[in-house]
């Protein structure tokens, strides 16, 4: 009896968590022109006047540039430090790891105010540039916890096998360690350009008036009302940030299995 | 230099970029602003650098920001219990399926990759007034008007529960997963019902990973300004969004240091209560 009164509440509890965001979807395909129930048929003309919407595509030309440069970054730095937590004996290495994580531990709007304040009194306005410092930032402690996660699978030998065959560091480097990292480098630059695709708390504290990053112009076209075009856009992004993880899951595994056989 | 001085000096080199990051980007502006939350913004709009304790007299007076600061921390405990209640049973079943766990977990994961804005404003086509209830209730005839039921505190705390309940189930699924199922049967061979062994073995067991997601779900809504904006109405402003008004409508900046400060202080008591009982251990399991 307890174990389907169980089953039966996960099923609620999961119908609470996809319900909502299944009616945003059904609903970007609604024919109706108040973008309301009830459904009068199926329509992609949401999609058709998204992509012709210049404001919003502005705003997804800044999210994906935004996105890909804070991964580059952020998986740089990331992947940098995690090498050095996980491959060798650092004194105090607790304390690293606990400062380098500590931009989560830390709300997101006192770090968001933090940054532009600090940033402001050193000159540097409110600009795309503090944009990416911000996201940087806050990405950094998710990319070294993937990535480290990821690395301790990885065995030293291999690195020290191709020094010891007479490669140099840097040729292991590139021709050993790096070719292993590869899963971990991509997991932690996916990790990061979601995170940072999706983020409105800080963003909206440090983007310049006029730019709009995707969740901050949905934002700004919820204060209207909720038209159907905003529920195109959220299936649109639906695709982007579920299907992009899916995608490199499966790509991950392809790689894993092509290295297999 | 010998191999022994490189090997020593490799791993600061491989950290110092992150490790520059942290401090030019984290620690040196929460001191910077330590030091300008004792600044005075003028009447022109200029600051006044000095020593002032206007501004965290009036954050730590004013019954304004007292009320809205205990009305946040009231909002984050609703919030958190409900996450624990809802989503306790459901981590228990996960974790103690046998047939379909990976697809249960991936579409646990799944919340973690859907936009924020996104889920919280899909509560607008459910309880807006063209919003699927709406439309439902009337066509039952159950009310012949539409019935606006959001914009109100009930409606900020569900947005909250639904953004942040998935921390709350994953953290409570590892803590589950870790713990040798056959304790509870053992329990129950020597007589305690399932219940009992539940109640005895597997909870108390699991209690490090409740709190983990319990502190995270907590300081997470502690932290929000914009469910409120979507899903509150305009009496319903937490914390976090005095911060967003005197930042970027007032201007104040000196002010909105002292209160960004306020909101680390209350919230920084609580991870560091957590770390010292628990350890941060547990919640890394969790977001990692």
């Amino acid at each position: 009896m307890g174990w389907n009164l169980i089953r039966l509440y996960t099923l609620l509890v999961y119908l609470f968590m996809f319900l909502p965001v299944a009616v945003v979807v059904l609903l970007s395909f609604n024919a109706s022109q108040f973008g309301s129930f009830p459904m009068t048929g199926f329509s992609l003309r949401w999609f058709v006047e998204l992509a012709q919407n210049e404001a919003i595509l502005r705003a997804f030309r800044t999210s994906i540039v935004l996105g890909a440069l804070t991964a580059l970054i952020s998986t740089t730095l990331g992947v940098l430090a995690s090498l050095a937590l996980v491959r060798y004996k650092v004194p105090g290495s607790n304390l690293i790891s606990t400062l380098l994580i500590a931009p989560i531990l830390v709300p997101e709007v006192v770090l968001a105010v933090a940054l532009l304040l600090f940033l402001n009194f050193l000159s540097i306005n409110k600009s795309f540039f503090l944009l990416l410092m911000g996201h940087v930032i806050f990405t950094l402690p998710f990319v070294i916890l993937v990535v480290q996660a990821r690395l301790v699978g990885i065995r030293r030998e291999y690195e020290e096998a191709a020094l010891s065959l007479g490669a140099s560091p840097v040729q292991a480097f590139f021709q050993i360690t790096l070719p292993l990292l590869a899963p971990a480098v991509f997991a932690g630059m996916l990790f990061a350009f979601t995170i940072s695709f999706d983020d409105i708390t800080g963003t909206l504290f440090w983007k310049p008036g006029g730019v709009e990053t995707v969740p901050t112009q949905i934002f700004a076209m919820l204060r209207n009302s909720i038209s159907p075009e905003i529920n195109a856009l959220g299936t649109v992004m639906i695709v982007m940030t579920v299907g992009l993880p899916l995608l490199g899951a499966a790509i991950a595994r392809r790689m894993a299995a092509g290295r297999g056989a | 230099m010998s191999v022994e001085a490189r090997e020593r000096r490799q791993p600061w080199l491989l950290l110092s970029p992150a490790l520059t990051a942290v401090g030019l980007l984290l620690f040196v502006p929460l001191t910077f602003i330590v030091v300008y939350s004792f600044w005075l913004r003028t009447a022109t709009g200029a600051d006044q650098a000095g020593f002032y304790l206007d501004n965290w007299n009036e954050a730590l007076t004013d019954p304004f920001y007292r009320d809205i600061l205990f009305g946040t921390l009231r909002i984050a405990a609703i919030t958190t219990i409900a996450c624990a209640v809802m989503g306790y049973p459901a981590a228990y079943f996960i974790a103690r399926s046998r047939g379909n766990k990976a697809l249960l977990l991936l579409l646990l994961m799944l919340p973690f990759w859907i936009s924020y804005i996104i889920r919280t404003m899909s509560w607008i086509n459910i309880l807006g007034v063209s919003g699927a209830v709406n439309w439902l209730l009337v066509n039952l005839g159950i009310v012949s008007e539409p019935v606006q039921m959001l914009y109100n505190e009930p409606t900020v705390i569900l947005g909250l529960v639904h953004f942040l309940l998935p921390f709350m189930v994953l953290n409570v699924y590892v803590a589950l997963e870790g713990i040798d199922v056959s304790l509870e049967d053992a329990a129950c061979s020597l007589g305690s019902t399932r219940w009992q062994a539940f109640r005895e073995v597997t909870l108390p067991l699991s209690l490090p990973g409740l709190a983990a997601g319990g502190l995270l779900c907590f300081v997470l809504s502690a932290g929000t300004y914009i469910t409120p904006l979507v899903l509150g109405g305009p009496t319903d402003a937490m914390f976090a969004n005095l911060v967003f008004e005197a930042i970027i409508t007032q201007l104040n900046w000196p002010l909105g240091s002292a209160l960004s400060l306020m909101l680390l202080a209350v919230l920084g008591a609580l991870v560091l209560v957590y770390n010292h009982y628990l350890g941060m251990a547990q919640l890394m399991k969790g977001l990692g």
